[in-house]
């Protein structure tokens, strides 16, 4: 086994997930399967291998200190589940 | 404190930058905005929105790293923090993780026990700032973005500090730093330079490091140092009761003076760090550094070294003037119109700072320039005015904005020098109180000053108080 | 003339001439979208009065003579660009009442050209997958073969193309994801190099490997939609800043002398008898043309799928944090405060497998994992890359097959994730190296379904792809076919 049930609920819950008993237990079978696979990588020698981040390199890309006009109130809340007083309005943490 | 255990402390600073648009988007950075104002699909995370680094932001970097004799690195990257919270937007921070632009830095305190002592710096990381989230009473949690994606440079140290007392030395050497670099605008209350500090205990000789909390939410001096005294005590007490420290996040609470445990960020150190895949890495050349190199401010520490060796200060009026750039940089222009330096710096630290504190005010807003200042020092130097006239011109000047010159003509406060009118004066004023006269030629010396008294007030002030001395003494002791 | 197989290149000479407006020409894309739209699904939304408007401009643009090369033509893009004022929803039902405040770099381009926007096409739920299955919208079928799919994730991208619906369209391709539908539905699809084209307003998946390009039913139609969104844009820190060159006047300038490679380890045991047949017979149209084809090796690509795999789903779980339900998406809450409320609306508004990705993602990111998964596969990462240098060393093409059999049957590898990636085998090493790709048709099998011939260039060499592609199809019968609908 690469990874237990367990391991994988604790990924969910990193991941805020919910997920049932049922898609646990699916989930346990799929992603052990898959690591088994990947798991293939280890045949490779990569010792002194540069990891490479983009394909294409590339360096310095900046923007200057200027200020844009932001989308404005209305715009960024066009989408929000709840709003008041010009905020997203969420649920208080719940210990 | 405790005698038995040796207090450490490590402090982690976050400095907000005075870029004026966020470190990943153009959006503004004032402060005190209508919530959710400033904001773009970049600082609100919408999905497609990528970030663009502010080169501003590089550059204070690097100016901080090198104010704080750091290495810059030639290459770094960003990271992203992934956690969950509703101020942040993306579900990540972008940070720095592994390669921060600087590192390797240093800043020297002055301790009490130790005299001189260097504070190592471990690194100097770019990042953005959260949002605000806002709690209210009912069920729910505001959330403004206005802060979210603000330029912030954390600046962590080496947990090189023993005492409160150190830690607080320690960021009287940074505070002003990032201020005169003018990277910063230092406003601990609006949370401009923040502080949580790494707090641990141990018993004197042990080796290895006790278990440490963090203590956040520090936005004064004085809570920086009630705080660490009150944990350093808390955990002396959890350790005497035979219980062991847990590493966690506390809180100070300002009203109570207490630090209480943190709860809610489960899983806060499951950061997942990887470098971002939507930036690219940051090269910064040496002819990068040495042209930011170029441009940095004499900084306080030197500031205050060469105005006790060159202008012979004492050692407190130069920390004091030092201390803000400003200040410093008034003096400066004051002693450049007039080469009497501790003159220039009683009057800076006199007259000057006194007018401001009672109108509230900054020296950036002063009414009465270093060029009007140095007009009234002059008058006093060449004897036109005393020192007591020159405080009522200064008063005068600080009102109307006219000159010392204009001042004296208009008042007429020119300090009477002529020998025959200060002596029909002083004449006056020995025939008027015969009492007096012969208590102090029976030896009641004391009464000199009484003599003094009534001669400047007969002038109005403006006789020359060194020429009444001499006339008085010479026509009493006939 | 028939309107639904027209290409981009004939429909606007018709506008030039005055003999079609742009209205008529979307009237006429719309009414074809209404009528086939429930066979194929592949739009998620049409927008039909934008549509309209758009073309009215366009028509005035035209009789001002100030007309760019895409003013007027109907396009469709796929839902995971943003489209200001329209729902843009990805294939989530976690974005199902999401309506863009911005435009994507590219729509802006399109729209500052002219372009038509008819709609937004149906996908993989966060271009997460090869079937256009994953889609809260319902799958995308095979114009082709409705049995079928029609490759994904740009499946509609594809479907609309062959369907007739528009002439061509923009998907986005992470590890085949433009390619593989195109091979499926018969079609030309283009992989530019990553940073060729801005991601800005791109809905990320794999934020080091998405890269944005067309799709259309013939090689000169792509080339002249990549000309139009191609370019430097100061949004995306990743966009490289090159010239774009003219890739229509180079177009014709032929493959003679040109050196093409073909990988041994992309004609393998298990690759469709069919497909290995159309791939090989494509050899000697090159050899024809005056090519020269050798073999070459590159080989790390049995390790591609499981590099692209974790390197993919890191970025992944991280890009999909946002999904949170506190600015925009749909919200799940039961009142058991605010983690219980991330959980229900992450649980709800995802799709399996873009819950599968995101756990495989935030494992091997986890502390402890990072080097062995991540870590490690960037290391891969390289020695893939270097595969491809070396072969660009020796030969200035790339010849493979696009996908190892022609489009597979719905629901038949829905319940084996790791087959289903495993069908990406020949797509992915290009998205992990960077460089770029064309697939285009070169053949069909024997059950009727188009067959894809896959052409990688060098870094930037898209000009040189899209003239060994336009003389392929030139010289051969296969490209310009519609299935009747």
């Amino acid at each position: 086994m690469k990874i237990s049930r367990e391991e994988v609920e604790h990924v969910a819950r990193l991941a805020r997930l919910a997920l049932e008993p049922t898609e646990l237990d699916e989930l346990t079978g799929q992603l052990d399967a898959i690591l088994g696979y990947v798991d293939k990588l280890n045949e490779l020698d990569t010792q002194g291998v540069e990891p490479t981040a983009h394909a294409v390199p590339m360096e310095n890309a900046f923007r200057e200190d200027q200020v844009q006009a932001s989308i404005g109130i209305e715009r960024a809340l066009q989408n929000a589940p709840s709003t008041a007083d010009s905020c997203y309005q969420v649920p208080k943490v719940i210990e | 404190m405790d005698s038995r255990y040796e207090v450490v402390i490590g402090l982690e600073v976050h400095v907000q930058l005075t870029t004026k648009s966020k470190i990943f988007c153009g959006c503004s950075t004032a402060f005190g905005q209508t919530p959710n104002s400033q904001t773009c699909p970049v600082c609100l995370g919408l999905p497609g929105a990528l970030p663009v680094l502010n080169r501003q932001v590089v550059e204070d970097a690097v100016k901080t790293g090198l104010a704080t004799n750091c290495r810059i690195a030639p290459r770094s990257i960003f990271a992203r923090k992934n956690y969950f919270y509703p101020d942040l937007p993306k579900g990540y921070q972008i940070s720095q993780f592994e390669l921060p632009i600087c590192e390797h830095g240093w800043l020297e305190i002055e301790t009490e026990e130790h005299g001189q002592k260097k504070v190592g710096i471990t690194r100097i990381h770019m990042e953005e700032d959260a949002g605000k989230l806002l709690h209210s009473d009912g069920n729910s949690s505001s959330v403004d973005l206005n802060r979210a994606c603000t330029p912030l440079l954390e600046v962590v140290s080496e947990p090189d500090m023993r005492s409160a007392d150190e830690a607080i030395a320690y960021l009287k050497q940074l505070h002003p730093i990032v201020v005169y670099l003018g990277v910063c605008d230092g406003n601990l209350e609006e949370g401009s330079f923040r502080c949580d500090a790494n707090v641990s205990v141990r018993p004197w000789g042990q080796q290895e490091l006790g278990t440490r909390a963090e203590v956040k939410n520090l936005n004064s001096f004085r809570f920086i140092k009630q705080a660490i005294e009150y944990e350093v005590e808390r955990q002396i007490e959890v350790i005497d009761d035979g219980g062991k420290v847990v590493q966690e996040t506390r809180l100070f609470d300002a009203d109570s003076g207490v630090t209480r445990s943190m709860r809610g960020k489960e899983e806060a150190h499951v950061y997942r760090y990887f470098p971002d895949p939507d930036l690219v890495p940051l090269v910064v050349s040496d002819a990068w550094v040495e042209r930011v190199r170029g441009t940095l401010p004499e900084l306080p520490a030197a500031k205050q070294q060469r105005y006790q060796g060159e202008l012979g200060l004492a050692a407190y009026d130069a920390g004091v003037i030092s201390a803000e750039r400003p200040v410093a940089e008034y003096f400066e222009a004051l002693v450049a119109l007039h080469n009497h330096p501790k003159t220039c710096a009683n009057w800076v630290m006199g007259e000057l700072l006194r007018a401001l504190n009672e109108n509230g005010i900054g020296i950036a807003d002063c009414p009465v320039t270093p060029k009007l200042l140095a007009e009234v020092l002059q008058r006093i130097e060449d004897n036109t005015i005393s020192g007591k006239i020159a405080k009522t011109v200064f008063g005068e000047i600080w009102q109307t904005g006219k000159t010392a010159d204009q001042v004296i003509a208009e008042k007429g406060l020119k300090q009477v020098t002529d020998t025959g009118a200060i002596e029909g004066i002083v004449a006056e004023v020995i025939a008027a109180n015969p009492g007096q006269v012969a208590e102090y030629q029976a030896g009641k010396e004391k009464l000199m000053g009484f003599f003094v008294g009534q001669v400047m007030k007969a002038s109005k002030g403006k006789a020359n108080p060194g020429m009444v001395n001499q006339l008085l003494k010479k026509k009493l002791s006939e | 003339m028939k309107l639904n197989s027209s290409s981009i290149h004939q429909l606007r000479q018709k506008l030039a001439a005055g003999e079609l407006t742009s209205v008529a020409l979307t009237r006429a894309c719309l009414e074809r979208i209404a009528a086939t739209n429930g066979k194929v699904n592949s739009f998620i939304t049409v927008c039909e009065k934008e549509a309209l408007a758009a073309a009215e401009v366009a028509d005035r643009r035209i009789a001002a003579g100030d007309a760019a090369p895409l003013t007027g033509i109907p396009l469709a893009v796929k839902d995971i660009f943003n489209t200001l004022d329209v729902r843009t929803t990805c294939g989530s039902k976690i974005l199902d009442n999401y309506i863009s405040p911005y435009d994507a770099t590219v729509i802006a381009k399109l729209r500052e050209q002219g372009a038509v926007i008819v709609g937004k096409l149906n996908m993989d739920e966060f271009a997460m997958g090869s079937s256009s299955e994953n889609s809260a919208a319902g799958p995308v079928l095979n114009p082709w073969d409705l049995q079928r799919v029609p490759g994904g994730s740009s499946g509609g991208s594809a479907a609309a193309v062959a369907a007739g619906q528009v002439p061509a369209t923009l998907g986005t391709d992470t590890g085949g994801s433009i390619r593989q539908p195109a091979s499926h539905c018969g079609v030309v699809g283009l992989k530019p190099t990553y940073g060729r084209v801005s991601r800005f307003g791109v809905i990320a998946y794999a934020s080091s490997l998405d890269q944005v390009g067309p799709l259309a039913g013939n090689v000169e139609d792509c080339a002249l939609l990549l000309g139009a969104v191609a370019g430097y844009d100061p949004a995306d820190s990743t966009s490289v800043d090159t010239p774009v060159p003219d890739y229509l006047a180079s177009l014709k300038e032929g493959v003679k002398g040109k050196k093409i490679g073909l990988p041994k380890e992309y004609f393998i045991e298990g690759l469709d008898p069919d497909v290995k047949k159309a791939v090989a017979a494509t050899i000697a149209t090159y050899q024809q043309l005056g090519a020269e084809v050798i073999e070459v090796s590159l080989p790390h690509t049995d390790y591609a799928v499981a590099c692209y795999y974790l390197i993919a789903t890191a970025e992944a779980s991280s890009n999909l944090a946002r999904y949170d339900g506190v600015r925009f998406g749909v919200r799940k809450d039961a009142g058991e405060g605010l983690i219980d409320m991330y959980r229900q609306t992450r649980a709800a508004g995802f799709g399996d497998e873009v819950k599968r990705r995101i756990m495989l993602g935030t494992y091997a990111l986890s502390s402890g994992y990072y080097d062995a998964y991540y870590l490690k596969a960037q290391k891969v990462r390289t020695l893939i890359r270097e595969d491809f240098f070396a072969a660009f060393e020796q030969v200035d093409l790339l010849l493979t097959p696009v996908a190892p059999t022609p489009a597979f049957k719905i629901g038949e590898k829905v319940n084996d994730p790791l087959q289903m990636y495993l069908s990406d085998i020949f797509t992915i090493p290009v998205n992990l190296a960077g460089t770029c790709g064309i697939s285009l048709p070169c053949g069909m099998s024997h059950e009727g379904l188009p067959i894809g011939l896959q052409l990688l260039g060098k870094p930037f060499a898209e000009a040189e792809i899209l003239q060994a592609a336009w003389a392929f199809e030139n010289a051969t019968d296969w490209g310009g076919k519609f299935p009747e609908l």
